[in-house]
């Protein structure tokens, strides 16, 4: 539901992140880590990027999005293993004390960058 | 370099979720383009670090001040606010209080809380549909409208939405999730990184289970299931049932 204000500031990241000594630079491509417990959409976290980059280096900017599974670690008997339904309890133990290793993840991972004026001198 | 990375951001827990994220963008590396022209830019950061970092403001700040933070949240119409009401009629004349509250419009939830002695500031996120949560920023400009040095404990009533409240640290304490009997029994499996990131449940409503064929039992099993351990109140608001575990509970943790 928040997804146009996660766009706005992977925008605002991704242009912050845009080396200085590239005067006409274009991002063309941004990839990011998603954890499947993360409150996004990435089909709506694509859409609001579409509008969020507009009239922006981004604007022709493809999301990629890399989905990344619930994995959770047993604190008693240390097994790891994917969630893939809401049941937070250890597998091997049936133990609760459970810590969640990935699947949280809202992380912008790099920018692909064209700089139209070296491109040009190739 | 990315495994030792996320193998530090231990914080996504939700016991160890207040730690703050020694986590820096190492913008100067340069690797190799994937195509022609491009070149890729390694970023790697939190798409909120801007809120986490500031929720981490806030928290030192409250630390400071001595003041408690709690955040409630809850989908709509679950009881927050009738909770809230019935917590500071209780509490008030023990400890100092304060309320934000949050909503998309109307300012009807901050009349409702006033006259307990706990001075009320109410949000609106946008009067026709805005932000479906509370952040760590407008939390911060909250708080200028209180003296922090004459309370105790801050209640932030987030807005009725189990998703988003769920991934926006705002520098609180405690963090309290509100469902009530005539919503379904497998709130907890549908929103599973809410009852994560929480430290209790309040079950409301338990004055209307004579007329609901609402099973209790298999409620709290399904929220023992996603956070075990988790300790679950069951409570009327209306009636005050379960209401003294649930204050003895609450005066502890702030007390701790």
């Amino acid at each position: 539901m928040h997804e146009m204000g996660i766009a706005m500031q992977i925008v605002e990241i991704a242009i912050a992140s845009i080396p200085a000594d590239l005067v006409n630079a274009r991002i063309d491509r941004v990839n990011l880590k998603v954890g499947k417990l993360a409150a996004v959409v990435p089909e709506s976290l694509r859409f609001c990027f579409q509008i969020a980059a507009q009239d922006t280096p981004l604007c022709d900017a493809a999301l990629h999005i890399e989905e990344i599974p619930v994995v959770a670690r047993c604190n008693h008997c240390n097994v790891e293993w994917t969630i893939s339904e809401p049941v937070f309890r250890c597998r091997q133990c049936n133990g609760g004390s459970v810590e969640v290793i990935s699947g949280r993840e809202l992380d912008i991972i790099s920018i692909e960058v064209v700089d139209e004026d070296t491109t040009d001198a190739d | 370099m990315l495994i030792d990375m996320y193998k530090t951001q231990r914080y996504y827990h939700h016991k160890d979720f207040r730690k703050p994220s020694h986590f820096h963008a190492d913008k100067s590396v340069v690797t190799e383009g994937k195509k022609r022209g491009a070149r890729e830019i390694k970023i790697v950061r939190r798409v909120l670090d801007v809120n986490d970092a500031m929720a981490q403001q806030n928290r030192e700040m409250f630390a400071e001040k001595g003041v408690f933070v709690v955040n409630v949240m809850s989908s709509p119409g679950s009881g927050k606010t009738a909770i809230l009401v019935k917590t500071l009629s209780h509490i008030t004349l023990k400890i100092r209080c304060a309320v934000i509250v949050g909503d998309i419009c109307t300012s009807n939830d901050a009349d409702r809380l006033a006259g307990f002695g706990a001075p009320v500031v109410q949000i609106n996120t946008d009067a026709f549909g805005g932000d479906c949560h509370l952040a760590a920023h407008v939390i911060k400009t909250a708080v200028n409208n209180f003296n922090l040095d004459e309370i105790d404990l801050l209640i932030i009533e987030n807005l009725g939405n189990l998703v988003c409240p769920a991934e926006f640290d705002m520098g609180e304490n405690l963090r309290i999730v509100v469902l009530s009997v005539t919503e379904g029994e497998d709130k907890s499996l549908k929103y599973p990184l809410m009852f994560r990131v929480c430290d209790a449940a309040l079950l409301n409503k338990i004055d209307l289970l004579p007329y609901l064929d609402y099973d209790r039992k298999t409620a709290v099993r399904n929220i023992l299931q996603v956070n075990p351990g988790m300790p679950v109140f069951e409570i009327s608001a209306k009636t005050e049932e379960g209401f003294n575990s649930w204050i003895e509970w609450l005066m502890q943790k702030i007390h701790k």
